[in-house]
């Protein structure tokens, strides 16, 4: 396959999930702004930004933090190279250059994605309708990704996209924790009042876990527990070792392909022993900011070998 | 031009009101039908286009830069009988075309014979230097012709164009089939039409046979495609994405080892065969356009060395000329000797001083266009102009005659189309394409009906909003 070609599909994917994951954090940012009084409800508006990357340029443009402005920003503000709806466009265009690269299933799914999210993003969302676009957002993505499981060939090009998709996803729940890794960090006063309680739940439902940790932890919350969940239980399909397994996994099936490893495989076998070998009380004890911002690094040091050892640009 | 059914030949309706043969099955399927049912499956064959992201994007178009082709549902339908003889007249255009361009590449005897003048070839700008004195692999020079005829009688077929260039438009012929059928699969089931599928399966084949001596035993075919904002990407795509071809845009390519090579996630790989979708002047920079960044330095030089097919050959471009058009049958029957089996339409080289006086007495009546336009643009149809469109034209011919030339306003046939109003006659043309290798001229039984939407146009180009429609040729 052409490296452009690994590019796009590569880029295809990390678009969708992007798209799909700032969806979530909004939702849970919106639920939070719901129950909470207005400055609490400002300073979380103001966290989802800073998890984005978006802080500066909204800044730029808003001085309130209010649901609808933040959510307009995030979702559909044409100055926003990084708004959903610039994703999902991007999404398709890469789909059109792959267009030869996926199956017929895979580039309606995206184009229709497209269609729908343009029409329904390109008038100002109100908070009445917030909750139906985002879930249809969340929608739109899976269904591109339901067509590739269901309809592609599992070769190189399902492995490209595989992993963007898992690249993509470590990266933006790494995020999510490094932002919000204050409120997982043990504190004596704060301990068993509601605030840790909507905090801790706000992060799991921003990664959409809120549900598989309460089955597994018979509703009992606390800090250690969703730290070792959302980092460190491979059954998880957001959490980091779920993403570096199927990556490990992805990148074995491309070298199993071409009959030889790259400089990628070295860099992610190493971040990936880290993980395996990690513990929660490892990862409180080297600093769990510390950890995330290292697996950040790790993650985008990933792509840009992968990018490289396999030609994606001239 | 007035639009009068006693003057126009329709295809479907003779001149009593009579359904004609070929529609007689289809027509006695339509009128079974549910009123409002097609209309219904017309706005759902729409929907179907958006969906599937079966567009083009127009020039200089800065609004939704993607648009679909309007397409109607009522099919225009050849019998077979009609059907033999364009097969056969296309062949014999195809073979009198390869002939002519290995000719004026080589000795050149149809000007020493005196039967085409030498400066329509040494002052042509489609006429490429570079392909003086060699031969393509296979001797091939037209992989892919899309012949444009127009009918004008019951047994009328004229050739319009050759487009032996880069002829677009089959990605539609299949879709359109594949549309008709989602919509209407009973149809299929009752009436015999000829099907069209396997149109990418005999152009992988076709250009597989053409590669040249450099290649492996599979050769490697690749579309060549300007990218996703030319106006035919969707083709291109859909053609590679049928023939199970890399679809490859200039930065991919580059020169290694003697071959033209794609930057794959392994390494360099060579391909044999080049379908490209790029013109003559942006294939190489170093032979053509210098500022090109949608070809590959040096290509012309591997092809003449044997290493890469491009298909079409450069500079076939030469014999979509209009002034040689006008040729067109001289130029057949040297090379076939047998007389053309298809009709060109009459004439006239505004270069010649008895013609440019015709056409400028004439103008109000006539249709004229330049010697090395496309696309239905810059071009003068005499009876729609106002006083003002014609006196601009005129002073336009007589400051440059030498680039026009100017036919008859032909009395196009129409086929109906389903308005709000029920249906009604609309001007078509038909372009079939032709597949030619060494192992012989293979002609997909159908092709592009474009259709002109406007009630008494004769525009049927789709960058002048022009529509299409599934074109069957039935079973014998």
């Amino acid at each position: 396959m052409l490296g452009r070609t690994a590019n796009g599909i590569f880029w295809m994917m990390r678009n969708l999930e992007r798209a799909e994951n700032t969806a979530r954090l909004l939702d849970a940012g919106f639920r939070l702004a719901l129950t909470r009084g207005q400055s609490a409800a400002r300073a979380e508006w103001r966290s989802v930004l800073v998890t984005i990357g978006m802080d500066a340029a909204y800044a730029k443009k808003h001085t309130e933090y209010t649901g609808p402005t933040v959510t307009n920003f995030i979702l559909r503000d044409r100055d926003n190279p990084g708004s959903v709806l610039a994703m999902i466009e991007g999404a398709r265009t890469n789909a059109r250059t792959v267009r030869t690269a996926i199956t017929r299933e895979v580039w309606e799914a995206t184009n229709e994605s497209w269609m729908v999210l343009s029409e329904l993003l390109s008038r100002p969302v109100r908070s009445g309708n917030l909750g139906e676009v985002l879930a249809l957002i969340r929608r739109q993505t899976t269904l591109v990704r339901g067509a590739m499981e269901g309809s592609m060939l599992r070769d190189e090009n399902f492995n490209f996209a595989h992993i963007g998709t898992f690249i993509e996803r470590a990266d933006n729940t790494a995020r999510i924790l490094d932002v919000k890794y204050h409120v997982l960090l043990p504190s004596v006063g704060w301990v068993g009042s509601t605030l840790d309680n909507t905090q801790w739940e706000t992060v799991l439902r921003s990664l959409a876990g809120e549900r598989a940790y309460r089955w597994l932890n018979a509703g009992r919350m606390d800090a250690r527990g969703i730290a070792e969940f959302l980092i460190l239980d491979g059954r998880f399909p957001r959490s980091l070792a779920f993403c570096f397994n199927k990556l490990s996994s992805n990148m074995a099936s491309l070298a199993l392909e071409y009959g030889h490893e790259t400089s990628a495989h070295e860099l992610l076998r190493t971040a990936g022993a880290k993980l395996e070998m990690a513990t929660t009380a490892k990862i409180f004890d080297y600093g769990l900011h510390e950890t995330i911002t290292a697996i950040i690094r790790g993650t985008r040091e990933i792509a840009q070998a992968i990018a490289a050892d396999y030609r994606f640009t001239a | 031009m007035p639009t009068d059914s006693s003057v126009n030949f329709d295809e479907m309706l003779a001149g009593d009101g009579t359904v004609r043969s070929a529609y007689r099955d289809y027509d006695q399927w339509r009128t079974a039908q549910p009123d409002g049912w097609l209309r219904q499956q017309s706005a759902e064959a729409e929907r179907f286009f958006r969906r599937t992201g079966i567009t083009f994007n127009v020039y200089g178009d800065s609004d939704g830069e993607e648009r679909l082709i309007p397409f109607d549902v009522i099919p225009r339908i050849v019998t077979a009988a009609e059907w033999r003889k364009l097969e056969r007249g296309i062949a014999q255009r195809v073979r009198g075309l390869n002939a002519f361009l290995h000719d004026i590449y080589h000795r050149q005897e149809i000007v020493r014979a005196g039967r085409l003048p030498e400066h329509l070839i040494s002052r042509n700008p489609a006429f490429l230097p570079q392909m003086v004195g060699f031969v393509p692999p296979g001797g091939i020079y037209t992989h892919i012709v899309g012949t444009d005829l127009v009918r004008t009688g019951p047994d009328e077929f004229l050739v319009l164009e050759d487009n032996a260039r880069t002829p677009s438009g089959v990605s539609y012929m299949l879709e359109n089939r594949e549309t008709m059928m989602a919509m209407f699969p009973e149809l299929f089931t009752r009436i015999p039409v000829r099907p069209v599928s396997d149109y990418p399966r005999r152009l992988a084949r076709s250009l597989a046979a053409c590669a040249p001596a450099a290649a492996s035993d599979r050769p490697v075919v690749a579309v060549l495609t300007p990218g996703i904002y030319n106006s035919a990407y969707f083709e291109h795509a859909f053609l590679a994405d049928q023939m199970g071809a890399e679809l490859v845009e200039g930065g991919d390519l580059r020169v290694v080892d003697g071959r033209i090579a794609m930057r794959t996630t392994c390494g360099f790989q060579p391909i044999d065969v080049l379908y490209r979708r790029v013109d003559d002047d942006y294939l190489d920079p170093l032979s053509f356009n210098p500022a090109s960044v949608l070809g590959v330095s040096g290509i012309m030089d591997i092809y003449r060395a044997g290493g890469v097919t491009i298909a079409n050959a450069p500079g076939t471009g030469i014999a979509d000329d209009k002034a040689i058009y006008s040729y067109m049958p001289d130029i057949i029957e040297f090379y076939t000797g047998e007389k053309p089996i298809l009709g060109s339409v009459q004439t006239w080289r505004c270069s010649e001083e008895d013609a440019l006086a015709y056409v400028l007495d004439n103008l109000a009546e006539l249709v004229v266009k330049e010697v090395h336009g496309s696309g239905g643009y810059g071009m003068l149809i005499g009876p729609t102009s106002s006083k003002a469109e014609l006196a601009a034209f005129r002073a336009k011919l007589i400051a440059g005659p030498e680039n026009y030339i100017a036919q008859p306003t032909l009395a196009l046939s129409t086929v109906p189309i389903l308005t709000k109003a029920g249906l009604a006659p609309r001007h078509v043309d038909l372009r079939p394409f032709a597949l030619f290798s060494p192992n012989g001229i293979d002609i997909t039984p159908g092709g592009l009906t474009r259709v002109a939407l406007k009630q008494g146009s004769l525009v049927v180009n789709s960058s002048q909003g022009g529509g299409t429609k599934d074109s069957w040729v039935l079973e014998d």
